[in-house]
């Protein structure tokens, strides 16, 4: 029965293609069976919306009369530090980057209110930004100083390029320690207090294709609200990790480095966030399409909550300090119960991520390709795989001495 | 000329092994009620009283606390949710020492009870989007 991804496009072309999003597809093959399901319906279409620290925007403002070469200079954009080591109008600006009065952790809990994940959701939502740069002046650039508002509609381009997304799998959180700890994971209660995980389970990207057969490097996907490609592995993919039968991996393994054009991205998919005592990040919303070319792939998006696996990593101890204990696994049924037992204590559990807006992306994607405003694209590239010789080492700490 | 306030007491860990409400009455001649209290020892405490007395013993009271070590918060305040910034993680749900959050298990949206919600506040900075606000 295998089809091809040109097939599947006529049929979007032709208003013909049958979706349906990673939580229906469920019950969908339950009712018709894998065989008739792996026939008729042509996508499943995934979604994601959680904190996601390795974002962040590049963009060109264009050049002023007289010319500055911001690069090499220093460039704030509402007072937050934006990245200035290209070449005279090009900008990078990641997700936490702060101001430089931010009191930080001094008064611990800080509160980081406003960093580059804020920047980010303020520029997509319109409004102007306040852009105050230096630099050192050429024969050719001679301005020193600029002052400016800037707004998306007239930069030249503005594009979302992050780093590493969409972790397939990840830890759990918990604190077996004697005080409040405040971590990227959310502040978490003393003595087992509380625990909270972070990935959409059934409906998040990676883990309906475990093993990168349909994802890869070119993969059209929504991103932020507009439309984006893969564009390579994320930082820190690692396939090598230990999964179950159905080949979904038991702790955090593969990552995606994603691509698009800021301008037709929106507020409500990017969105800037504040973690207490730890730092400022961006809530980015992804929603990737599976081709069901096989009733292979097909199984694999059946996958439900009660068969992925995640540890409870104890963020007081294991986690600051690198060490490779878990406390236990859990699966994310359990999780989204709201309690789960750990070490004989029952625990109430929380999520960051957004369950009901993670189906709102897989549901918006399916519109679109039902639509047909949205086509699938075929992998120029796969990921790297469980096959590839690719690691995720700790660092190689060598102490510079003298 | 008596008075009447609902406040909020946060108890460090250091001091919630010791006697410090009861003086209350004893020292300082005020009647309390006990709304909600969850104060183990060697944990972080947290009360809700509503405090009755004259307000010359109020205000001696409340002296009396904070220099105990207690820090208080008053109640009249309300909280509320900016809906158009709640993404309905859930990150707030285990925060709440009054369990005015609830997942809904049908449609996996958080529901604010705000008739449950002590301002204490908690959720404010908790929360990673910041949709909770106080407005006095």
């Amino acid at each position: 029965m295998a089809k091809t991804i040109q097939e599947i496009n006529e049929r979007i072309r032709q208003g013909k293609a049958v979706v349906a999003t990673a939580e229906e597809i469920i019950d969908l093959v339950k009712q018709k069976g894998t065989q008739k399901a792996a026939r008729e319906v042509d996508v499943v279409t995934t979604g994601t919306f959680g904190p996601m620290c390795s974002s962040g925007i590049y963009f060109n403002i264009g050049h002023s009369r007289p010319r500055i070469k911001l690069g090499g200079g220093r460039v704030y954009l509402n007072d937050v530090l934006a990245y200035a080591a290209f070449a005279a109008t090009d900008l990078y600006l990641g997700a936490n980057a702060l101001p430089d009065d931010d009191p930080r952790n001094r008064s611990h809990p800080g509160e980081f209110n406003y960093g580059g994940g804020h920047v980010i959701e303020d520029l997509v939502a319109g409004k102007d930004i306040r852009l105050i740069a230096t630099a050192y002046g050429t024969n050719c650039y001679p301005r020193r100083k600029l002052e400016t508002w800037i707004n998306l509609k007239d930069l030249n381009e503005a594009v979302l390029f992050n780093l590493r997304n969409a972790y397939q799998n990840y830890n759990v959180a918990a604190n077996t320690s004697d005080k409040t700890i405040y971590t990227y994971m959310g502040v978490l209660k003393p003595h087992l207090g509380n625990i909270n995980y972070a990935t959409a389970g059934q409906l998040s990207p990676l883990l309906n294709d475990p093993y990168y057969k349909t994802i890869g490097i070119g993969t059209r996907i929504f991103l932020g609200g507009g439309t984006g490609y893969v564009a390579w592995h994320g930082t820190q993919h690692n396939p090598h990790v230990p999964r179950s039968e159905n080949g979904v991996p038991r702790q955090g393994a593969g990552t995606l480095a994603v691509i698009g054009d800021l301008k037709q991205m929106s507020p409500r998919w990017l969105m800037g966030t504040s973690m207490l005592g730890y730092g400022c990040t961006l809530t980015v919303g992804i929603g990737v399409p599976i081709p069901i070319l096989s009733e292979e792939i097909l199984n694999y998006t059946t996958v439900t909550d009660d068969q992925i696996f995640a540890p409870v990593i104890d963020y007081s101890d294991a986690y600051p300090n690198l060490k490779p204990d878990i406390l236990a696994e859990v699966s994310y049924a359990q999780l989204r119960s709201g309690k789960v037992t750990v070490q004989g204590k029952e625990v109430p559990t929380a999520s960051l991520s957004s369950y009901p807006r993670a189906v709102e992306i897989a549901s918006t994607l399916k519109e679109w390709i039902l639509n047909g405003e949205f086509q699938l694209t075929e992998p120029v590239a796969p990921l790297p795989g469980i096959e590839s010789d690719i690691t995720f080492k700790p660092l190689n700490e060598r102490p510079i001495k003298d | 000329m008596a008075v009447s306030k609902k406040i909020v007491l946060h108890f460090p860990r250091r001091i919630t092994d010791r006697p410090i409400v009861c003086r209350l009455i004893k020292d300082y001649d005020l009647e309390f009620n006990i709304l909600k209290a969850s104060v183990s020892p060697d944990k972080e405490g947290l009360m809700v009283l509503e405090l009755r007395g004259k307000q010359e013993d109020y205000d001696k009271g409340i002296i009396y606390l904070t220099r105990a070590g207690v820090k208080i918060q008053s109640l009249s305040q309300d909280v509320i949710r900016n809906e158009e910034r709640c993404t309905h993680c859930g990150a707030c749900i285990t925060i709440c020492p009054a369990n005015a959050f609830e997942l809904d298990p049908k449609t996996r949206r958080v529901t604010f009870h705000n008739d449950r919600c002590l301002a204490c506040g908690l959720c404010l900075k908790a929360c990673p989007p910041r949709a909770m606000e106080v407005h006095f």
